[in-house]
């Protein structure tokens, strides 16, 4: 995958202006947009969705632009044919899990789902272990079973790139661990490419093939984890995933006593 | 058993004029729920006169705007031949006018309720904007609409000020259940006077207990 982002874009909320300028590309299956809340991560992974239209700029995945400015190239969300789990998954209240599921399958204005896309939504479910809760609202179910059902939604379509916007904020530390593990499996099953915001380190060692670091409406640093990680470095990544033992074997190197 | 013609006209007024205020109020309620625009405020100001004026006030306008040398009526005359005046027509027209504001609020709120997040997960997952609105925003706001509805159409079965103004209270045509009461107790005639206002009250109380109840299960259900 390659995913190509150089955007601008101006938010003002009376004498409050925030300035986007987000450039970066990743080569990798795996990518992680790691940085403080209102560092501009999610405004970016918005508009590579399609959800606000920058200024400025050009995104592309795989060499198709979605967005360009230059060329007057700006393909609605629903022409994007990309996935997004939302933060809190954003499951439609008023319908069930299945006709959740559906949702994107359904073309015309019928009441019901054509027989072969009945056929896709029972096996997305079995294959998410979602079947048992195919007639409940998403109002009766867990975290977890949240999560997988809007995975299940966002993947029906077999979408290019699947975005996940703080996907783990939501759940417990026990159940975090559980879901990153079906997350990499997922993304092996669709062969999917991830790009996951995040503020959790822990995030940044699992998804982090490619690091972009933002701060303050800016990319402030671009890693990859086959090139970088050297023990000298001391970039955003070291600190974030290695901080403990970095911060360890600084203080071993300074002879530190206590007083 | 008295006269009843008078209620089943106040049905058929305030079906119609419900109706169209229904289509109007969405439009404008999604409109100003969903776009900031400039004069918005202004625009919702003016949606919500009809709630706070005089009826007679608002029939007044009706009649310059729709009468036989208002600025609409005298088109409609000149190229239709019709009026609205005196009509059962005109009855519905000022019955919409008074009753469009409750739905226009109500319907507004349950827009401005309606997260707009489910709205962008529909767009991601294929949807154009028309169907966004009938799979996503409507469904959700249904109860919302449902108790606005409903109360716009209390509104519609009582109004006496606009209706009068515009369409008379001609006996078998345009008297609707309001004013025949007003007639019935000039004439002295209880027995017709009792009879329609248990009816309405009946009916009006109904409806409100709907109405509770929706709003009631809506919280519960959020």
């Amino acid at each position: 995958m390659r995913l190509e982002v150089d955007i601008r874009k101006t938010l003002q909320s009376g004498d409050r202006r925030f300035e986007l300028e987000a450039a970066f590309s990743s080569l990798d299956d795996l990518t992680v947009i790691f940085g403080a809340s209102g560092s501009g991560k999610s405004l970016t992974v918005q508009a590579i969705a399609g959800l606000v239209t920058p200024e400025q700029g050009r995104i592309a995945v795989d060499g198709e632009p979605l967005f360009d400015a230059a060329q007057g190239v700006n393909l609605p969300a629903r022409a994007r044919g990309v996935g997004y789990l939302f933060q809190d998954y954003a499951l439609f209240p008023h319908l069930t899990v299945q006709e959740n599921i559906g949702y994107p399958l359904k073309k015309g204005w019928h009441f019901n789902l054509r027989p072969e896309a009945r056929k896709e939504v029972a096996e997305i479910m079995e294959s998410f272990e979602i079947t048992h809760l195919a007639t409940s609202y998403p109002a009766e179910l867990s975290g977890g079973q949240k999560q997988r059902v809007a995975l299940a939604r966002a993947m029906i379509k077999k979408p290019s790139i699947l975005l996940l916007d703080e996907p783990f904020s939501a759940l417990d530390s026990m159940l975090r661990h559980r879901m990153r593990m079906e997350l990499l499996e997922i993304r092996q099953r669709f062969a999917v490419p991830l790009v996951v915001i995040t503020h959790d380190p822990a995030d940044v060692e699992v998804f982090g093939d490619t690091l972009v670091v933002f701060a303050n409406g800016r990319v402030e640093e671009v890693s990859s984890r086959k090139k970088s990680a050297t023990p000298e470095s001391e970039g955003w990544r070291e600190k974030v995933c290695w901080r403990a033992q970095w911060k360890k074997e600084q203080l071993a190197a300074h002879r530190f006593v206590p007083a | 058993m008295p006269d009843l013609t008078p209620l089943w006209l106040t049905l058929r007024i305030a079906s119609f004029a419900t109706a169209i205020a229904f289509v109007f109020a969405v439009g404008f309620a999604w409109l100003t729920a969903r776009f900031t625009f400039w004069g918005r405020d202004f625009l919702d100001a003016v949606l919500t006169l009809p709630l706070v004026m005089p009826p007679t006030v608002l029939g007044y306008y009706l009649i310059v705007v729709w009468g036989r040398n208002g600025w609409l009526g005298s088109w409609l005359n000149a190229h239709f031949g019709i009026s609205l005046m005196f009509t059962w027509q005109g009855a519905v027209l000022a019955a919409t006018v008074v009753s469009f504001p409750l739905l226009f609020k109500s319907a507004r709120a349950a827009f401005e309720g309606v997260n707009t997040e489910y709205e962008q997960a529909a767009r991601i997952l294929g949807d154009t904007e028309l169907r966004v609105f009938f799979r996503i925003t409507l469904p959700l706001a249904a109860r919302g609409l449902l108790a606005g509805t409903m109360l716009a159409f209390a509104r519609a079965m009582g109004d006496f000020g606009a209706t009068l103004m515009v369409a008379g209270n001609i006996e078998g045509r345009t008297q609707t259940a309001a004013m025949a009461v007003f007639d019935a107790v000039q004439a002295g005639d209880y027995t017709l006077a009792n009879t329609l206002v248990v009816i309405m009250s009946v009916v009006c109380v109904a409806i409100l207990v709907m109405i509770n109840k929706l709003a009631g299960r809506g919280r519960a259900g959020r």
